[in-house]
């Protein structure tokens, strides 16, 4: 018995809400469409059109590109659910799986109602499913592929499989190769080419060749291998009421934390990834994924879901990162996201010396103070100054792309040597003329006047201290993506010593003057 | 980062009679004697002969890249270093002076908790830089330098520390390779007032440029 879920990539998007549903829609493989809608196909999207004429026929389309990993993730819950009604599933390909159906036929009454119970397991899913039984799995893939939507089951009876596989076109072996060399034989159709007799097919086309014969004539020799139904190792902790306090929270999920690693490691694994999802009670579900630079400890779980609760200065995804704790969290996930072998993270009998100290003891003081007050630094690639210096927490893998990034030639950068004192954030200074007037380039970014005088502190204009010019180079432009909103840059560098013989690096941005930098 | 690094002499850089001395007391005393001084670039020899005494606290006033350079010598050496209390530390300058960027831990805003988390750092770290705090209680003061003596760490302090084993101040720093609309800055002479245990000196360090003749690969502050 073979369960087909048409248009799988389609399906699994619009589940993972990537598409929308009930418009036409595409899903996207190497410029080509790959699986689309009903309402697509309606429009006269076809599978294999390129995206450009796809769009063409149908401008409304919704595209996203083909993710393998997305159709096996969503896949998952229906193979679960599948194998709640009948065990021992195969799966052939993410939206294609096989089961044996005679253990099913008996516990059901008939093939029939076993297949209708597949059916309901997708219907309750809200998937659209079609089944096929036959005597072998390619017979049967093809008998569910051959299926309506009205009528979703084809069963052929014992020893029908040869005639039913015989009008189909040799193409539907799957072997592009072979199927060019039949057709171009004169062999069009599966009915043809099991006529030959199997000693010349062999001699002629070698094993592949007497396999794809034995399939064409529905004597398939692939057996169904059930699957091992992966293990449950995640975790779900739900608090009834909704807890509203970190410290609470925390309390609580000392306990399941450690039945979580427990767990893990009975079946010979450690966590080196963890996806920590909360829920509150207004709905907000707040995932993130956070890596360690060894593996999972109890310990370290309560603490990634405390700094997850804790408000947190700069969250680019919102959630609930910015105001702390909003409503009540009903429920924590502690979901692994990568697991590995204990063996490779066993530890030395004699401990591991200096490094795992000093990991023991920034983990402390990142329990201490958050985890984003203990960073690692990285140089990054940039213009600015700032941007080239890349903190990642202790325990967070570095972006690979910073070491990129730094690699490139940046045109515009600072000579050596680079100063030792760069501002988090620009400091405004004031650099003025000879006459008391700030220094300003024209719109060709040529100097109006030479600076003279110095302001480090441009709070208090009036009176601010002012020191001499004693030495200065520039303007150096600074110019970058004006295209872009975020990161457009259009400023002037310039380096100057002043009277105390401190030596700044200084920014122009239209007629206000920062420091970026300070060497000293 | 410098290309080829001259081989530091490894173990203790001591010589005088009175430091032999307090090594054995501190052996009587049935303390560890793993004192080992850290090394510090050749620049800084003149500065700092012994190299910096484990357990000992080291005022810098006045320059960054001082306390870059001092960093520096350990971090070669393969020592982790922190800097705790400096959000604006220049990494690139850093890794310039040949910190080892992958042995540096940041902590750039210990907030309240400016105590705990330099000692909580110290307890871990052989060398940690730190920008001093608003106000230090000596008794406070007292505390963590009797947890550095205890661990062997080295703390830079950039600003005054009551109890410092030296104070490092510069006095006047001269850039050269900056001219009125041209050039751009290139090397830095510091002149350095030196405190070491009550002798006070001064000293003129070089700290970028031009490589010297004699210690062939040292570029320093690049």
């Amino acid at each position: 018995m073979v369960a087909w879920f048409p248009d799988w990539p389609l399906v699994a998007a619009r589940l993972a809400d990537e598409l929308p549903a009930g418009v036409p829609a595409a899903v996207i493989s190497q410029g080509r469409v790959a699986a689309c809608s009903a309402e697509a196909r309606a429009e006269g999207v076809v599978r294999g059109l390129r995206l450009r004429e796809a769009q063409t026929r149908c401008t409304s389309l919704a595209v996203c590109p083909a993710d393998p990993l997305r159709d096996a993730r969503e896949f998952e819950p229906v193979l679960a659910s599948l194998e709640e009604r009948s065990p021992g599933v195969e799966v052939l390909r993410p939206g294609l799986c096989a089961t044996r159906v005679r253990g099913a036929a008996r516990y059901y009454g008939s093939e029939e109602s076993a297949a209708g119970a597949v059916l309901d397991a997708a219907d309750s899913l809200g998937i659209e499913a079609r089944v096929g039984i036959a005597d072998s799995v390619f017979a049967a893939v093809q008998a569910a592929r051959s299926t309506t939507e009205s009528v979703a089951l084809l069963v052929l009876p014992p020893s029908t499989s040869r005639d039913f596989l015989a009008p189909f076109p040799v193409e539907a072996l799957e072997q592009p190769k072979l199927a060019s060399l039949l057709k171009r034989l004169g062999i069009h159709t599966l009915g043809d080419f099991t006529r030959l007799p199997l000693s010349d097919v062999r001699a002629r086309f070698g094993d592949a060749g007497a396999l794809a014969h034995a399939m064409a004539g529905g004597e398939d020799p692939k057996t169904v291998v059930p699957r091992v139904p992966p293990r449950k190792l995640d975790r779900q902790v739900d608090f009834e009421p909704g807890l509203d306090r970190i410290d609470q929270i925390a309390f609580q999920l000392r306990a399941p934390a450690g039945e979580f690693i427990a767990a893990l490691q009975d079946a010979g694994l450690v966590c080196t990834e963890l996806k920590v999802a909360l829920l509150d009670d207004s709905g907000a579900r707040s995932e993130r994924l956070w890596g360690h630079p060894r593996h999972f400890t109890a310990n370290d779980v309560v603490d990634r879901v405390r700094w997850q609760l804790q408000p947190r200065s700069a969250d680019p995804s919102g959630g609930f990162g910015a105001g702390g704790i909003t409503s009540a969290i009903i429920r924590v996930e502690l979901i692994p996201g990568r697991v590995e072998s204990i063996t490779g993270h066993g530890q030395a009998l004699f401990g591991e010396g200096a490094e795992e100290k000093i990991h023991h003891g920034l983990s402390r003081l990142q329990s201490m103070l958050g985890q984003e007050a203990v960073l690692v630094p990285a140089v990054s690639g940039g213009r600015v100054l700032n941007e080239r210096r890349l903190l990642t927490p202790w325990g967070d893998p570095v972006p690979r792309e910073a070491a990129v990034q730094a690699a490139r030639p940046w045109p515009g950068s600072i000579p050596d040597p680079q100063p030792a004192t760069v501002f988090a954030s620009p400091v405004p200074v004031l650099l003025l003329d000879a006459d008391g007037e700030t220094v300003r380039t024209d719109q060709r970014g040529t100097l109006v006047a030479p600076p003279a005088w110095f302001c480090p502190d441009a709070g208090n204009e009036s009176n601010a201290p002012r020191r001499p010019v004693a030495e200065w180079t520039g303007p150096w432009p600074l110019r970058q993506r004006w295209w872009d909103e975020g990161r457009r840059r259009h400023a002037e560098r310039f380096q100057i010593v002043d009277g105390d013989g401190d030596a700044w690096l200084l920014l122009l941005t239209g007629d206000r003057w920062w420091a970026e930098a300070r060497y000293d | 980062m410098p290309a080829a690094l001259p081989d530091l002499p490894p173990g203790p850089l001591r010589s005088s009679p009175g430091e032999d001395l307090q090594a054995k007391i501190h052996l009587m005393q049935g303390r560890r004697t793993r004192e080992h001084s850290f090394p510090v670039l050749p620049v800084l020899k003149g500065v700092l002969p012994g190299g910096l005494r484990p357990g000992a606290v080291y005022s810098l006033q006045g320059s960054m890249s001082l306390a870059m350079a001092l960093l520096a010598g350990p971090s070669q050496q393969g020592a982790w270093c922190g800097v705790v209390g400096l959000p604006d530390f220049g990494i690139e300058a850093a890794a310039g002076f040949g910190i080892a960027l992958e042995r540096l831990v940041l902590v750039p805003d210990p907030g309240e908790r400016w105590m705990q988390a330099l000692a909580a750092l110290a307890d871990v770290l052989p060398v940690v830089l730190s920008r001093a705090p608003a106000r230090t209680a000596p008794a406070e003061a007292a505390r963590l330098g009797a947890r550095l003596r205890e661990r062997g760490s080295v703390l830079l302090v950039a600003g005054h520390w009551p109890q410092s084993e030296a104070i490092l101040r510069v006095s006047s720093h001269e850039w050269e390779g900056l001219g009125k609309g041209h050039g751009h800055l290139a090397r830095q002479e510091l002149l350095l007032e030196v405190a070491l245990r009550g002798a006070s000196r001064s000293a003129v360090v070089d700290l970028s440029g031009t490589i010297p003749e004699d210690a062939s690969a040292y570029r320093i502050g690049a």
